[in-house]
């Protein structure tokens, strides 16, 4: 099961717009509610949690929600982030290390 | 005061970034602010070197972006504004600290979001917007072999569904609310646009085994815990069809929230602007979608002439400014064609959510009579993102005049809204 997701999130498209060869992505590997897993660098957050089958947040009638609007606006991406609570994780890139944990 | 930029532009899609470059190559000290991470804005996300070759709107991008990178513009990537703390100083934030930035002239380019409307469902994991959907495919997410439903009304509809597909993604359906007729009179409408025919007929031929059903919308979504089913209705007929994943969104509403706070004058639902695109408070200048949904060509065209007008080149400004006659023309058509039908104002049931950050329902929101009154009655558009969802939606199902606007813009941490102005001699804002 554990690889299925490394694949699921290995298979993910880098977007970095910077990048001028499509050479082999590098990886980092972050830890969602305290799984490790290994994204694409230039992942979302979100998109790792989404690829991770993990809810960014629950609602406040306990609903689990996903992102809508994917920039910035509806914040249902809501997750903590080193610690950080409410990051909006649609913005803000996987970084080696990074620690999500949902609320 | 002493302005520690001559131009300050909020919003680093094509329209923002053609007002920076047009300003900077002119001469003024000039600052580029978006709230993502890299410029580009939604249209241009995650383009780069590479992909741009085989993008419809590659070449574009990369005219721009060299221009961009030739200025010295300072780009303030990841910064919000939050508030505007005094005249002629915006209060930005990113990751928790605070800044205050002071300029001389304003150009606002904060673009556009969806339009969402509630039905049965819509809550659900697996139901995001259209342009949302292609967001996270370009922020990561896998699709291949995942079926996917494309709903709602626009142009977006067909360009994303290519997209997606591209990616690998089966798309089962594509329901466009707009009837035949009206599509059909706007594809006469683009003879001023033979690239839009180009690009649309690109976008069909590349998914033509895909069924593209016209008046026809989502009834409701269903699934356990998440999305599996949802159903679709062309009023007379209803069925079911099976997916992983519903990209539903109705056209696009202008990211007001910033003109307003700053007391620009709005008409129907955009900032009221001239010729040169100079809102009715002086200094701050509105582009791009936030004076009619027109898309990326009309907004590059607004940002060159509010560049061109900030810069004292006023000659300039008023050549480019006769072209944007036919611009204000097809944002018209996709206003009049893409209008909403009166039976998607009916989908949401008693029990059905509205405002999604408090779980207002339907049935609560129904019984107010202003979106003031839903507001202090139901806390309806009082969470996280401040009615920029279900504001919206309300003015659309219940005819409401959505305003008022404070301070902050965004939640945001107690030390910036505590913080007093902070305006130094040379600005304060490391990029």
């Amino acid at each position: 099961m554990h690889n299925q997701r490394v694949n699921a999130l290995t298979n993910a498209r880098p977007a970095h717009p910077t990048d001028s060869s499509p050479a082999l992505p590098s990886l980092v590997s972050i830890a969602i509610n305290g799984l490790a897993f290994q994204v694409v660098e230039g992942t979302s957050v979100a998109a790792a949690m989404l690829a991770a089958g993990e809810a960014c947040r629950l609602s406040v009638s306990g609903e689990p929600r996903l992102p809508l609007c994917g920039m910035g606006i509806c914040m249902e991406c809501r997750a903590t982030v080193n610690g950080i609570p409410h990051r909006l994780t649609c913005q803000v890139l996987c970084a080696a290390g990074m620690q999500v944990t949902t609320e | 005061m002493t302005a520690s930029y001559d131009l300050v532009v909020v919003g680093a899609g094509p329209g923002g970034i053609a007002a920076a470059v047009t300003a900077g190559e002119r001469g003024l000290h000039v600052a580029l602010l978006d709230d993502n991470h890299l410029p580009g804005g939604q249209i241009w996300r995650g383009l780069h070197a590479a992909s741009a070759a085989s993008h419809p709107h590659g070449e574009t991008f990369l005219h721009w972006t060299a221009r961009l990178r030739g200025t010295g513009c300072t780009l303030l990537a990841g910064w919000r504004v939050v508030a505007a703390p005094a005249p002629q100083c915006l209060r930005i934030e990113r990751d928790g600290e605070c800044r205050d930035i002071p300029y001389r002239r304003l150009i606002l380019a904060t673009g556009a979001r969806e339009r969402f409307l509630p039905f049965p469902g819509w809550t659900l994991p697996g139901v995001t917007g259209v342009g949302g959907m292609q967001a996270l495919v370009k922020a990561g997410i896998d699709l291949r072999g995942r079926t996917i439903v494309i709903a709602g009304t626009g142009p977006l509809l067909l360009a994303i569904a290519s997209g997606l597909a591209r990616c690998g993604a089966r798309i089962a359906a594509i329901c466009e609310q707009a009837p035949l007729a009206r599509l059909l009179a706007f594809g006469l409408s683009l003879g001023a646009f033979p690239g839009k025919i180009v690009e649309a007929a690109r976008y069909r031929s590349s998914i033509a085994q895909v069924p593209f059903h016209t008046a026809c919308w989502v009834r409701h979504a269903e699934g356990a815990g998440r999305l599996q089913r949802v159903t679709l209705t062309s009023g007379r007929r209803q069925w079911t069809v099976d997916c992983d994943w519903l990209a539903c969104g109705f056209h696009l509403v202008p990211n007001i929230e910033l003109p307003r706070l700053l007391g620009c004058t709005l008409s129907e639902g955009y900032v009221a602007v001239d010729a040169f695109r100079q809102s009715s408070v002086g200094g701050v200048a509105c582009i791009g979608e936030l004076t009619g949904i027109g898309g990326m060509e009309k907004a590059i065209l607004e940002g060159e002439i509010a560049g061109l007008a900030a810069a004292g080149h006023d000659a300039e400004a008023r050549v480019r400014s006769s072209r944007l006659v036919r611009f204000e023309r097809f944002a018209r058509n996709l206003e009049r064609t893409f209008r909403l039908r009166n039976e998607l104002l009916d989908l949401a049931r008693p029990d059905t959510i509205v405002c999604r950050c408090e779980d207002i329902l339907y049935a609560q929101v129904a019984q107010c009579g202003s979106w003031r009154e839903a507001k202090l009655h139901t806390r309806c558009g009082m969470g996280a993102c401040q009615g920029r969802i279900c504001g919206a939606a309300a003015e659309s199902l219940f005819g409401w005049q959505v305003s008022g606007d404070r301070p902050p813009l965004f939640p945001s941490a107690v030390s910036t809204l505590a913080a007093a102005p902070q305006v130094t001699e040379h600005g304060n804002v490391s990029p």
